[in-house]
């Protein structure tokens, strides 16, 4: 393909001013920002808050009754629609007669999930809302994106919570146990220092490698 | 003067330019960073901090220095150990010995006493500067070759080739100015400057040699591998010739090559900006005049500073409301720095108008007021270097070469024939 080159006037050839008009932008810009900073794009986070998009999906949380009960009816219908299989829940009959069910475990891990807002839409009891405005999530182990119910219901400082987890929790995983068949053993070298996380009480999943 | 004194005095000159160049350093990187920051709309480094004092900036050179330091120094297996260790320090040492000749304020007198305010007062004054220069390129090849690695030996060799082509424009391109001046001395030459042209002029190098001054000072670009010339480095497209240095060795480079600004910016300087010199205010008149310029320094040293209250005191309030911790103070802290030196500025101007300067003390004033003058020069090309860095796009490899050979090698040789040829015809119209 031939690509036509613009044609140079002679004080553009010479270049030298072409420079130094270029070096006047740049030294607009820098006299600007020098002495007009807060008109900066730059948004000083975490201390300065970025406004969310008005239909942002942030971290989920659970709505209550007016007494005070999660709505959730255990249905599973979030459970099953989570692409990322990233709930679970275990279902236990409910004291009030009117609702057949709640959720003993809803734990949701917040490393799978893809804040796709699936479960939000397939809850038919608005159970499920992802308008927390927190995108703050961070931990150093696994374990901690686990969120509970009780933390879906009441929220609270994420990292507060962890620090509540990390005094209960051991710090480290158990070592893994040698896999015995040959098929297990596909995939990991021998001598591969690796550590399965350790896994909350009850936790019941069917993905094979968690 | 005795030879112990002498002794005195020249480590002294020699420990103040090695503290000015060491001093610049990080300046300069400080420089690079928020300059080129704020030149694409960005903010720059601001996150480290010392008990909330954050200097916009500064501190983060101190963490890069500790980084540094504390990171796994490697050497390769196979490198030729000698040439290898050899080379960060050639590059770092050969760089600190060329300021020597660059004077910071003319000869100071102090009676019968005559201090050369150089390290190194000499006729060979330039020559020094191309010898020792030229010498910077065994600190790349050694590191290109002493690496064993085909990369750094390819990067050394590019590296070298772009040094060597813009070497003899950047000699050439001086020639001009020599010849008007007559001397390689470059105290002389700066004190040169110092007159007028047609009387109302200052006799710069650059309107003597506007050529000479654009040569020169683009093929000084080249040759501290600075952009749009930094093939040699080129730190994220293009493997060079440091590739296999890592901790403290590599700092020694980087150094190098910032302390190749300064000494570039100090050579500008000279030649080309008066240097030392203040125009229409040679030496002699500032010696004359050394009261009311005192005066009138220190008065900046109030007004600066008052000037500087104001956007310190609204930059407080936005601090208090953006910050809960120790970075809330860093504002007022700034504003009591400022109030002291506007008061030290105010206390001098009471103690001088009521003491007037007598003795040697204006000589010893005009030193001052000069080599501040330099500094701020110096800080100014500083500042140069890093605003031509983050305009110009790289050139390519063979435009490099083209640039160099047909070009400006070219020009320079028209430059010291126009330059001859001018000479000739003042001299006969005398």
């Amino acid at each position: 393909m031939k690509v036509a080159s613009p044609k140079l006037t002679f004080w553009e050839k010479l270049y030298l001013f072409e420079v130094l008009k270029g070096m006047g932008v740049t030294l607009g810009h820098f006299w600007k920002n020098l002495f007009n900073q807060s008109a900066m794009p730059t948004v000083q986070f975490p201390e300065e808050p970025n406004p969310l998009p008005v239909r942002h999906r942030s971290r989920h949380r659970l709505t209550v009754r007016e007494n005070g009960d999660p709505k959730c009816v255990a249905c599973m219908c979030c459970e099953t629609a989570c692409p990322a299989r990233c709930i679970h829940i275990v279902a236990e009959e409910s004291p009030i007669n009117a609702i057949e069910k709640r959720a003993k475990v809803f734990e949701i891990d917040l490393l799978r999930c893809v804040f796709c807002g699936y479960c939000v839409e397939a809850c038919p009891e608005d159970a499920i809302r992802m308008d927390t405005d927190d995108v703050l999530v961070v931990g150093d182990r696994r374990e901690d994106f686990i969120v509970d119910l009780k933390w879906l219901l009441h929220g609270g400082d994420f990292l507060e919570r962890r620090r509540e987890r990390a005094e209960t929790a051991p710090v480290q995983g158990e070592p893994i146990t040698p896999p015995t068949t040959p098929e297990e053993d596909q995939g990991w070298p021998e001598g591969t220092p690796y550590h399965r996380p350790k896994l909350p009480a009850g936790w019941q999943t069917n993905a094979k490698n968690v | 003067m005795n030879p112990t004194m002498e002794w005195i005095v020249s480590a002294g000159r020699a420990a103040l330019i090695w503290l000015v160049q060491l001093q610049l350093i990080p300046i300069l990187i400080w420089f690079e960073r928020k300059v080129s920051a704020y030149m694409q709309d960005r903010t720059g480094p601001n996150r480290a901090h010392i008990l909330g004092i954050r200097l916009a900036g500064v501190i983060h050179n101190i963490a890069d220095v500790l980084k540094l330091f504390f990171k796994e120094d490697v050497t390769p297996p196979g490198v030729r150990k000698f040439y290898y260790l050899l080379a960060p320090f050639m590059a770092m040492m050969i760089a600190l010995m060329t300021f020597a000749v660059i004077p910071f304020a003319d000869t100071l007198k102090l009676g019968s006493l005559e201090i050369p305010m150089q390290v190194f007062s000499h006729n060979v004054g330039m020559l020094w500067i191309f010898a020792i220069g030229s010498f910077g390129i065994f600190g790349i090849v050694f590191a290109g070759w002493g690496a064993n690695s085909k990369f750094s030996l390819l990067g050394g060799i590019r590296s070298s080739a772009q040094l060597i082509s813009y070497e003899l424009t950047l000699s050439l391109s001086v020639i001009g100015l020599i010849m008007i001046f007559g001397t390689l001395q470059l105290n002389e030459i700066v004190r040169g400057q110092g007159g007028l042209l047609f009387g109302f002029l200052p006799m710069w190098g650059i309107v003597l040699q506007p050529l000479g001054a654009v040569l020169f000072i683009t093929s000084v670009i080249a040759e501290t591998n600075r952009n749009p010339f930094d093939l040699p480095e080129a730190e994220s497209e293009i493997v060079g010739y440091h590739v296999e240095y890592s901790s403290v060795k590599f700092a020694l480079f980087f150094m190098a090559e910032y302390v190749n600004i300064v000494v570039a910016s100090g050579v500008m300087t000279s030649l080309f900006f008066g240097g030392y010199g203040i125009p229409f205010l040679p030496t002699e008149k500032l010696i004359e005049h050394a009261q009311p310029v005192l005066l009138g320094f220190l008065a900046a040293h109030v007004i600066l500073p008052a000037i500087l209250l104001v956007p310190c005191r609204r930059w407080s309030k936005r601090l208090k409301q953006l910050y809960t911790d120790a970075r809330r103070i860093e504002a007022d802290f700034l504003s009591a720095v400022l109030v002291l030196m506007a008061l030290g500025g105010l206390g001098g101007i009471a103690f001088f108008s009521l003491n007037p300067l007598s003795g040697y003390g204006p000589n010893i004033v005009a030193a001052i007021v000069q080599f501040a003058t330099f500094s701020a020069k110096l800080t100014f090309f500083g500042f140069f270097f890093v605003w031509v860095r983050w305009t110009l796009p790289r050139f390519r490899y063979d435009q490099l070469m083209d640039l160099g050979w047909k070009l400006m090698l070219p020009l320079s040789l028209v430059n010291i024939f126009i330059t001859g040829l001018v000479l000739l015809l003042v001299d006969s119209l005398k």
